[in-house]
């Protein structure tokens, strides 16, 4: 690079030198000559200026019309189509958008082309001048003086204990947002009721799977038996309870001590709750046996258990010990063996009572 | 006006109805005295300074467009089934808040485009807060007077985004709720109480039956309530500072140059008010915002791959993609002392929004405590005078960014088609490495630039007319600037390193000595504006002038 602007470059290579010892400026020649416009000078431009504001004013009203034409002409009656509200939208769009730029863009031409344009310099004021100081501390004094605060501390301290405690009501009302969450968080509707074990079903329709229908390679989405019949807190429980179904090659499946009993012929269920912050784990990589979230990646591996092999989330997702009924049917042997979902501070207490 | 009476001069009789109404209102609100003191009220004027007027403009929509919505949106959890002129989703399970969401959409004439008119301004809202806020930055005009002011900023900044993200729920639909558990998810890796704040806020286990009602309550009552008192006290601390200017001719920090309030700044700001809204309204007309019919209800099991947030919500997610939860061995969640802390979670949630939103609040304090600065300024600079701020300002921004590009790791990925994987590991270093990047080579640029300015100050601009000389060489004649454009780059500050003195016992501390070491770096590289001595010189061998400047030139387009 040259040498522009006469100065020797210093160590860094870049940066002038020169001039940073002159201590004298250049004086400010004051606002430049004001400079008119066309309109200031020709009587014809300054018509045709106006005209022009006149018509945007104009097209303002135009869109105005588009607008009630399209709000009144245009029906949405019951065989409406998504292509009528899409023109009506439109329609509407356009009338407004015409009615506010013509408005905008024409009082803005006038002042830029009729109105003048000399640019005009006012004094700024002391935002605190030192006489309205000294006068508010005289006022402060005087207030503080009055109310005799400083020779009354007994006044002063029972006042600040007062309106210390004051807002712990107004904290305490609070308390019924919700319930306690207790151990709420550590079951879900796959618990056996009354021996019963639940099945599993498809998502959405809740009809029960056969083991048969699993094939190799195939996912199935799947809900506790009864949710769907639930009255209250259904999105509760599912937000809790859905499981991704898939069948594996049994080889492909090295079980841990412990679960050798949790799959069925290479069929295995985990939640299908992200243990990072609870999105669906919707994604079933048939070739790979990955299962992957599509809120924020998180990559885990069917054939280590769910093992997180990449993403932010920290834990495998939890196995949920299946078996087949009397009648072919899928069921789950008992609830999940540890919390679903994302973690929270007491979860593995939770994990340690469900174990014991 | 005719409205000049005061309560001492009753003789005034207004001549005509109008005049008289005027008058019976002045006499008892005072207008006149408003009216002396801001009808002529000078405001400078630049382009840069409407991203806060688009700011306050999109908040008024705002409140035109959700005073609208609020008649026909119903906040119930309760369950329907939707029976309105959307058939793909005829009879299917859903909230009264979704099915009242699509209701406005297709069967409330305009509904849709009021939709459309609220989320394409709730996105301009926090865009144009954003941006004016780097506009302040980088010009410097959060130096003294105007420190509070800019925390005022950062406070709207933070309720912009509360507003979008309560907004945003609201429809509870599939992308939304997804959204909704994000936050629950991260709510809950708060350590001793996150569990419960989660349980308090949805009233019992997610998603409850009470979420949006309360979401609703906060989006139209509480942020745009607290948002409106922050405007209140921003605008009021503009009339008290009175706006800053751009540096140039006739413009000091003693004087305000500019257009009076009354006709012509107040006609363009009044004006500007109806572009935007006019603009708004062509965007809500021709590009889909938010089509929630396509989502379908919430429900706990199906999502949709590529889901994004608002763009406001995307650098926190991003941060959340980009935390590894495992390292080699080594889980970011961990027991102590039998609890849960969810660092994965925890750390991208909590750091670096809290970091960005520290350094933001703090920096003005930061930069005076290091410069020792404590006059007032309201003449602006231009940011490559500033090249150590500016630097920190783009790495600032560049941190942001490779977040906010985070939020979008698939898409990137599905879009180039690269490997998701790869993104998140250039992303990865990019966090720690961008903001170095950015602040060397925007302080490099700033320092060119300064030195542009130099060059062009002292030996004039180029004219692109090329003369041959006798000797047939071709050199580009330079033409002086005027003294107005010359000062506009000349006229400007460029403090040297303050060295660390001692305090009043005669001891260095080594908070000075830490001062005075930022100082160095920050004003260590430094480019003097050129002096009238230095102009002097260029023009003194003003015979050579133009072939020096020529040659100037020819190692210059190199």
């Amino acid at each position: 690079m040259g040498n522009h602007s006469d100065g020797s470059p210093n160590h860094s290579g870049t940066v002038a030198t020169a001039g940073q010892n002159e201590v004298e400026k250049f004086q400010d020649p004051g606002i430049p000559p004001h400079r008119l416009r066309l309109a200031d000078t020709d009587p014809k431009a300054a018509k045709r200026a106006e005209r022009q504001v006149a018509v945007l004013f104009g097209s303002s009203v135009v869109g105005t019309v588009i607008f009630l034409v399209a709000y009144f002409a245009i029906d949405l009656g019951p065989d409406s189509t998504i292509a009528t509200i899409r023109l009506q939208n439109a329609l509407l769009g356009i009338g407004t958008a015409f009615a506010m730029l013509g408005i905008g863009t024409g009082i803005v031409h006038w002042a830029k082309a009729l109105m003048p344009d000399h640019e005009v310099s006012e004094e700024r004021h002391a935002i605190r001048t030192e006489d309205d100081r000294q006068a508010a501390v005289r006022i402060v004094d005087d207030i503080v003086e009055e109310t005799g605060i400083k020779r009354r501390p007994l006044i002063r301290n029972t006042l600040l204990g007062a309106v210390a405690l004051a807002p712990l009501p107004a904290l305490a009302i609070f308390g019924d947002l919700g319930p306690r969450p207790d151990d709420k968080l550590a079951h879900t509707m796959w618990a056996p009721q009354e021996g019963k074990l639940k099945r599993l079903t498809r998502d959405p329709d809740g009809t029960p799977i056969k083991a048969s229908d699993v094939t190799i390679g195939s996912a199935f989405h799947v809900i506790p038996e009864g949710l769907n019949e639930l009255h209250e807190g259904k999105l509760n429980e599912k937000a809790k309870a859905v499981v991704l179904l898939m069948r594996l090659n049994p080889e492909s499946l090295k079980p841990s001590a412990g679960r050798e009993d949790w799959s069925y012929n290479g069929i295995v269920a985990y939640s299908k709750i992200c243990t990072h912050v609870g999105c669906p784990v919707a994604l079933y990589e048939q070739q790979t046996h990955h299962l992957l979230c599509p809120c924020h990646q998180s990559t885990f591996d069917l054939t280590q258990e769910c093992k997180v092999i990449f993403g932010p989330a920290s834990r495998p997702l939890p196995q949920l010990p299946i078996a087949v009924d009397a009648e072919g049917y899928l069921v789950a042997t008992s609830d999940f063996k540890e919390p679903v979902g994302p973690s929270y501070w007491e979860r593995d207490e939770h994990e340690r009572n469900i174990n014991s | 006006m005719s409205a000049t009476s005061t309560a001492n001069a009753p003789a005034f009789v207004a001549k005509t109805k109008g005049g008289r109404i005027t008058d019976f209102v002045d006499q008892r609100v005072g207008g006149s005295g408003i009216l002396r003191e801001f009808g002529r009220k000078v405001f400078p004027d630049h382009w840069s300074f409407m991203f806060g007027e688009v700011a306050l403009y999109s908040f008024v929509i705002l409140l035109l467009s959700g005073t609208f919505l609020t008649f026909f949106f119903d906040p119930s959890m309760a369950e329907t089934h939707y029976d309105g002129s959307y058939t793909p989703l005829k009879n299917v399970e859903m909230s009264v808040a979704y099915s009242s969401s699509l209701d406005i959409s297709f069967d409330v004439r305009g509904g849709l485009f009021m939709r459309q008119v609220h989320h394409w301004a709730a996105l301009l809202f926090v865009a144009s807060v954003s941006v004016h806020m780097l506009r302040v930055f980088f010009t410097g005009a959060f130096r003294k007077p105007r420190e509070l002011n800019w925390v005022v900023g950062g406070v709207l900044l933070i309720l912009s985004m509360a507003a979008g993200f309560t907004g945003y729920s609201l429809p509870d639909d599939l992308l939304s709720g997804n959204g909704l558990r994000i936050i629950d998810g991260v709510i809950k890796s708060i350590p001793v109480i996150g569990t419960y704040i989660s349980f308090f806020l949805f009233g019992g286990e997610f998603p409850g039956t009470v979420i949006i009602s309360r979401l609703y309550m906060l989006h139209i009552l509480l942020v745009p309530a607290l948002i409106l008192l922050m405007i209140v006290i921003h605008l009021f601390m503009v009339v008290v500072h009175k706006h800053t200017q751009y540096p140039g001719p006739g413009r000091n920090d003693g004087n305000v140059v500019g257009y009076p309030l009354g006709p012509v700044y107040a006609a363009k700001a009044g004006g500007f008010f109806f572009i935007v809204f006019g603009v708004v309204a062509l965007m809500a007309a021709f590009f889909t915002i938010n089509p929630i019919w396509n989502y379908g209800p919430y429900d706990p099991s199906p999502v949709s791959a590529g889901t994004q947030p608002d763009w406001y919500i995307g650098w926190v997610d991003g941060a959340l993609r980009l935390m590894p939860g495992v390292i080699g061995d080594f889980h970011f969640e961990y027991v102590i002392f039998g609890q849960v802390l969810t660092l994965n979670v925890l750390l991208p949630a909590l750091v670096p929004a809290g970091l960005v939103f520290t350094a933001l609040f703090m920096y003005p304090w930061i930069e005076r405590w290091i410069t020792k600065d404590d006059r007032e300024h309201h003449v602006l600079d231009r940011p490559r005078n500033a090249p150590t701020r500016t630097a920190i300002g783009m790495a600032g921004f560049t941190f942001y960014c490779v977040m906010w590009a985070a939020a979008s790791s698939d898409l990137i990925a599905t879009h180039f088609h690269v490997a998701l994987n790869d993104v998140t590991y250039w992303l990865r270093a990019l966090f720690f490495i961008g903001p170095v990047i950015a602040f060397i080579v925007t302080k490099r640029v700033a320092l060119a630039l300064q030195r542009k300015d130099r060059e062009i100050a002292l030996h004039g601009r180029e004219t692109g007319r090329i003369v041959r000389l006798p000797h047939g060489e071709f050199i580009e004649v330079h033409a002086p600037l005027d003294d107005y454009k010359r000062y506009k780059l000349v006229g400007f500050e460029s403090p040297v390193p303050l060295p660390a003195v001692p305090n009043e016992h005669g001891v260095v501390t080594r908070k000075e000595k830490r001062r005075a070491a930022l100082s160095r770096f920050f004003f260590e590289d430094r480019v003097a504006p050129a002096s009238p001595a230095e102009l002097e010189a260029a023009h003194g061998h003003h015979g050579q002038h133009e072939v020096e400047s020529a040659e100037a030139q020819k190692t210059l387009s190199h």
